[in-house]
């Protein structure tokens, strides 16, 4: 039995179509990563999956149970960190995890060793107020609190938003650590360079699931030769290369612009046809989930 | 799971413990009102500057100055010329002027041998306070007609509140109006906050039904009412001196009932609105005012347009305020108002049920 199965599931918001047919399964014990800009209608997949709202067709179901029929049932059964700081900040850290257990009808103490890895960090700070902690130290706790009641099923919204990059890799370590528990974690996040980091991912844009697979096997999936390029004005390089033969597509990607070609482009080639852009530069790169989200995108 | 419902109210309390700020509000409230309405807001007269003017000062006039001085409403500010009655008036050293006909005496004595002239006596009042200027002219008169005529005089007996003393008649408007404030503009405003803060969607995802949530959240404020009722008894009796001689029991009981309403009805504005600033504006607005203008707490209900009349009867505070001015003030026990307790406990089921209804575990 799949932890999360979703079929045809769709939502809207009076005309604004915030899901639209999706489907897909999520295994017992994967971590599974849901990355997609905002409004891409990650945020209406999870108040599906936690029963706060209703879809409008399809189905869902976690841990066998449906989200309409026995959405009583899964209230108990999955931990849920909604994508803005949901604890409340005049009770302090430790008030806060006792307050999420009793919800859940457990002690602290009985799921301390699951929740620990993660409490422990924080726990020097058990007596401060949740709303004067740091974005990552609110995030442990929060998440510290979604555990409490040692779920089957994780479901988190956006946890690394508006938070350091150091916290941000401490956090999915701690996620990759639950696996071992065999805790099913499906996450959202708008960032791709956190995507490598789940076992499989889907890319969603505008409330459809535009491609799943493992990470790797995502950037596989892009079959086409990519490079990234170079000049002193970039501005002016995106439209000249845009325009280049043998270029389907070119847009910027950090310090570089990535162009993405077909068979007839020849690296060689474009340097000599555009010798008088100053600077020009150009190299080979590895595709990343994030050109093929494009990619994918611009279908 | 019953275990963890005294771990909710804690929580709760917590909350409101932690707010120091609006504690002591809620806590002061009271006390400030009362404070206000006993002593400096009053519609009673009291302290009225009097002038009198007399051509001559003669024995009639002088023994009804004497009565005015000694009469402890009113002070005497000596005699003027009756050219001066506009600038005194107009510089506020008086309040009303009082002049003698120069045929004063003559005319109570012809008065007094049932001869029917009626002496003279004219008021001239600043009437810029609509209500001291009433109240002040009606006093003279009945006082100086004693003097003036034998004929015809009245005694009256004020009952239950004989010196007319206003803030007997504000405790219970006060009451009225301070539960609510403190029960329904506070439970709603914390069930919004929560709705408001993304906690409420984590409380609707786990397995506690929130309604249990919702009452765990009412307690603390239960509490909290509980004292602000005892504040506002013991005020009532010990520094404004309102009798209660109906028993306190009673005046307590009907309270706790609307207490229950005045939660309920937080309930079922939470249940409506889904910011913290409309909660606040409907309990404020579509609460407050209905009390302040429609409950008789300002006005006497009998006073009011037809349609308003009609509209005051489902304002829970007129029933409650109504009964508790009996009970205050006339003494009555509360079997007296039973049919004020039926309303309001009527009332009380009708917005629990609906707001229970209302609330959903779900977020649409």
């Amino acid at each position: 039995m799949n932890a999360i199965e979703i079929h045809n599931l769709s939502k809207s918001y009076g005309k604004v179509h915030a899901l639209k047919d999706v489907s897909f399964e999520v295994k017992q014990g994967e971590l599974f990563g849901l990355i997609g800009p905002d409004g891409a209608g990650k945020s209406t997949l999870f108040r599906l999956l936690t029963t706060l709202i209703a879809p409008d067709s399809g189905s869902a179901s976690l841990n066998g149970l449906d989200i309409v029929k026995d959405y009583r049932s899964i209230r108990s059964c999955v931990g849920y960190m909604p994508g803005r700081f949901s604890l409340y900040p005049d009770l302090t850290v430790e008030e806060n995890l006792q307050f999420f257990a009793a919800l859940f009808g457990v002690t602290v103490e009985e799921s301390y060793e699951l929740v620990a890895p993660i409490y422990r960090q924080i726990e020097p700070f058990r007596k401060r107020r949740a709303g004067k902690l740091s974005g990552g130290m609110k995030q442990k706790l929060a998440l510290s609190c979604a555990l409490i009641h040692r779920p089957k099923v994780l479901l988190l919204d956006e946890p690394t938003t508006g938070v350091d990059a150091v916290s941000r890799s401490e956090f999915w370590e701690m996620l990759a650590g639950l696996k071992k528990h065999g805790i099913t974690i499906l996450v959202s996040t708008p960032y791709m360079d956190e995507a490598s980091r789940c076992d499989r991912i889907a890319l969603c844009n505008e409330g459809q699931i535009l491609g799943i697979d493992t990470p790797n096997g995502i950037v596989q999936g892009f079959d086409s030769p990519l490079y990234g390029i170079k000049a002193r004005n970039m501005f002016a390089l995106l439209e000249t290369a845009r325009n280049a033969d043998g270029v389907t597509d070119c847009y910027p990607f950090g310090e570089w612009h990535h162009i993405v070609t077909d068979g007839s482009f020849n690296p060689d080639m474009f340097i000599r046809e555009f010798e008088r852009i100053d600077g020009l530069e150009i190299t080979p790169v590895e595709p990343t989930i994030e050109d093929m989200f494009i990619k994918l995108m611009k279908r | 799971m019953k275990g963890n419902f005294g771990s909710f109210v804690k929580k709760e309390s917590l909350h409101i413990l932690r707010d120091r700020r609006t504690m002591l509000v809620v806590m002061l409230i009271p006390v400030m009102l009362m404070s206000l309405f006993g002593f400096a807001i009053s519609t009673e007269v009291n302290d009225i500057n009097v002038a009198v003017v007399a051509p001559q000062r003669t024995d009639g006039i002088k023994d009804a100055v004497k009565r005015l001085s000694q009469n402890s409403y009113f002070t005497f500010r000596g005699y003027i010329n009756a050219d001066d009655i506009d600038k005194e008036l107009r510089s506020g050293n008086v309040n009303a002027v009082i002049v003698f006909a120069s045929d004063y005496d003559r005319r109570v004595a012809q008065a007094s041998q049932g001869v029917p002239v009626a002496p003279i006596i004219q008021l001239i009042v600043d009437a810029s306070n609509v209500n001291t200027a009433g109240a002040a002219t009606a006093y003279m008169q009945n006082m100086l007609s004693g003097a003036e005529s034998r004929q015809a005089m009245f005694e009256t007996r004020m009952l239950f509140n004989p010196q007319m003393k206003s803030a007997y008649n504000f405790v219970p408007g006060i009451m009225g109006l301070i539960f609510i404030l403190v029960c329904a503009m506070m439970t709603s405003v914390s069930i919004v906050r929560e709705k408001e803060s993304g906690t409420m969607e984590v409380l609707l995802v786990s397995p506690v039904r929130p309604i249990k949530i919702i009452f765990a959240k009412m307690i603390p404020y239960f509490i909290i009412s509980c004292i602000v009722l005892a504040t506002i008894l013991l005020l009532a009796r010990y520094l404004l001196g309102v009798p209660m001689s109906g028993g306190v029991a009673g005046i307590f009981s009907l309270s706790l009932l609307y207490l229950m309403l005045s939660l309920s009805l937080g309930l079922l504005v939470s249940t409506i609105t889904d910011t913290q600033m409309a909660a606040l504006l409907i309990s404020a607005m579509v609460m407050m005012m209905p009390i302040l203008m429609l409950s008789g707490m300002l006005f006497p209900i009998e006073n009011l347009p037809v349609f308003f009349q009609a509209l005051s009867n489902i304002v829970p505070a007129r029933w409650y305020i109504d009964a508790v001015r009996k009970m205050m003030i006339q003494g009555e026990p509360i079997t007296v108002v039973w049919q004020n307790c039926v309303i309001l406990l009527v009332m009380t089921i009708t917005i629990l049920c609906i707001s229970l209804k209302k609330f959903n575990d779900k977020l649409e």
